[in-house]
């Protein structure tokens, strides 16, 4: 069964349909790339998916169940976390502070526990803070704990992001333009740590312009234009697909 | 490790001054340092909602009023004597909180500001009108008891100083651990971007009203505290004017930091009864502290700043 099933789904901002009746599977420990020119459609895709945007029509099962309508941090303790396209980390905050954020919805003390720091409180705090150092080092941050978010480097900002992510313990992991404003060495570096996901058991989801990363790192390919699904499949068959080729490359 | 060890020493000299303050001090000053310690429990009740959530809340001193109307109340009507009636109010303004911001909350910055200007003005007027004949209207309520502790009644303002600043100690403590508990975090994470916030996992409308509560539940005490130190509580004392002195306070001081908070307090309520000669250059060089402080330092005097996690430093060489 897939884990992540997207059935007819619809978007629509006043008279523009920026997705439209879209449907594919993701199936449980894959590497799915959602690609297409600027303006697809894909980041709704994937907005919608997370809960930041409500769909129109059609379904978002995950697991079986359907996530359609929910809240955004429901839906990231279901076990969906994503990353953004645009960096939003919590910039004035430490990056260890931002892979803590990850790492709430796993924690449970409340206001009064925090207050009292009760004996659970203070185990829960030291797994969190070991659990998030393992996750900055996974991703290659190790030894930055305390630096402030905003001052790192675009590539390793993204990194964090996906340490983020990493953190709320999630089965499918959605990475919107990971590679963006990567230079290529980092992009290397992102290609093996995303196959060290994999690894783990996670499933993978992936808005990407690079396309040599797209075509290294993915299983499956779903194309969209203007909104709708032209195509999909494994990243050689949509190569050489017309239309797809037309898409990216304008017809004669 | 070092700067650490210098604040801890700074912090325990302070407290070392401050705890033996009545003994040199006449009871005029030492009243001054009491009206400093309730203004430092409201501000450091704000600070939580304004300075680690950022929810721009301008109706603070409505909280310190159902604080302190409910423990007079409760006080002269059933005889409940006023430590009793802490929790009490602490509880009812905390559930003034929730429903006051319940509604009004998912505004933004100043939509929110404006919001919570007019409940305080509602609640003002309310409790002059003597709403179900509750607030004793524009008189106020009037033969509050004093605290009883342990069967020893607390009277002079020397007396008055040790309940106020203890609890001031109290809420320092408390305040600074929920600080660095994932509660305080799940707050800065809110105040810095909602959007990331929800991202990561955190129930981001949950925790406004949480923060809410607890600013609210804490400036209901100090209001209890208030009352039984005055023994007559007016609408006057709760105008506007309360509300922007304790906004104030944590804008300049520095919010989301506690030792801001509590040296915003000391420059604005203790400073200007220094300077009581100058009575009149006082609001001026104010408005021009503020000036200055908006164009050159607008996070305060002491911001926020990143925590530091011990386990950390212990692992570097």
């Amino acid at each position: 069964m897939s884990l992540l099933s997207i059935r007819n789904l619809t978007k629509r901002f006043g008279g523009l349909t920026a997705v439209n009746k879209v449907s594919f599977d993701v199936g449980e420990g894959a590497i799915v790339g959602l690609i297409g020119p600027n303006g697809a459609g894909k980041t709704t895709v994937f907005n919608l998916i997370t809960g930041n945007y409500q769909a129109d029509e059609g379904d978002i099962l995950f697991s079986g169940t359907s996530i359609k309508g929910l809240r955004t941090n429901k839906i990231v303790s279901l076990g969906v976390a994503r990353t953004f396209q645009t960096i939003r980390l919590f910039q004035k905050l430490s990056v260890l502070e931002n892979v803590l954020a990850g790492r709430h919805c796993r924690m449970k003390a409340g206001l009064v526990a925090g207050m009292l720091k009760t004996p659970f409180e203070k185990k829960e705090e030291r797994e969190a803070l070991a659990f998030c150092q393992e996750e900055l080092a996974f991703v290659g941050l190790k030894g930055q704990e305390s630096m402030v978010a905003g001052s790192l480097s675009y590539g390793n900002q993204r990194l964090l992001e996906i340490a983020r992510a990493l953190a709320t313990g999630p089965r499918l992991l959605i990475l919107d333009e990971p590679a963006g404003g990567m230079n290529e060495q980092e992009t290397e570096a992102l290609v093996g740590l995303i196959g060290r996901i994999k690894e783990r058991g996670l499933t993978i989801l992936l808005i990407e312009h690079d396309m040599s990363l797209v075509m290294r790192a993915c299983e499956h390919l779903v194309v969209l234009e203007y909104g709708c699904k032209i195509a999909e499949g494994t990243p050689e068959i949509v190569k050489n697909d017309p239309k797809v080729i037309e898409a990216y490359l304008g017809a004669d | 490790m070092i700067n650490e060890k210098n604040k801890l020493c700074a912090f325990a000299a302070f407290s070392l001054i401050l705890a033996t303050a009545p003994l040199y001090l006449n009871s005029y000053w030492v009243d001054v340092l009491n009206s400093v310690g309730l203004y430092a429990i409201l501000a450091l009740s704000l600070n939580i909602i304004l300075g680690d959530a950022g929810l721009y809340n301008m109706g603070h001193a409505a909280f310190f009023a159902v604080g302190a109307y409910t423990a007079a109340y409760l006080n002269t009507q059933f005889g409940l004597p006023i430590l009793w009636a802490l929790p009490v109010s602490g509880i009812v303004a905390g559930l003034a909180g929730l429903l006051v911001a319940r509604p009004v909350v998912h505004l933004r910055g100043d939509y929110l500001l404006i919001v919570t200007v007019g409940v305080g003005e509602i609640l003002r007027i309310a409790l002059i009108n003597d709403v179900f004949g509750l607030t004793g209207g524009p008189n106020g309520i009037f033969g509050i008891d004093r605290p009883v502790l342990f069967g020893f009644k607390i009277r002079k303002p020397q007396e008055f100083f040790y309940l106020i600043w203890g609890f001031v100690a109290v809420t320092i403590f408390l305040f600074y651990r929920l600080k660095n508990s994932r509660f305080g975090r799940a707050l800065d994470y809110l105040r810095e971007d909602m959007t990331a916030a929800e991202g990561s996992g955190i129930d981001t409308g949950r925790y406004q009203l949480y923060a809410f509560m607890v600013g609210a539940a804490w400036a209901g005490m100090a209001g209890t505290l208030y009352a039984s130190k005055m023994s007559i509580i007016s609408p006057e004392s709760f105008s506007f004017w309360e509300s922007v002195v304790i906004f104030i306070i944590v804008i300049l001081g520095g919010s989301g930091n506690i030792a801001g908070v509590l040296l915003g307090t000391f420059l604005i309520i203790g400073l200007p009864e220094l300077f009581r000669g100058f009575a009149n250059a006082r609001m001026w060089f104010f408005g021009l502290a503020m000036m200055i402080m908006m164009i050159f330092r607008t996070e305060g005097i002491l911001p926020h700043r990143p925590r530091v996690f011990k386990s950390l430093d212990r692992q570097r060489p």
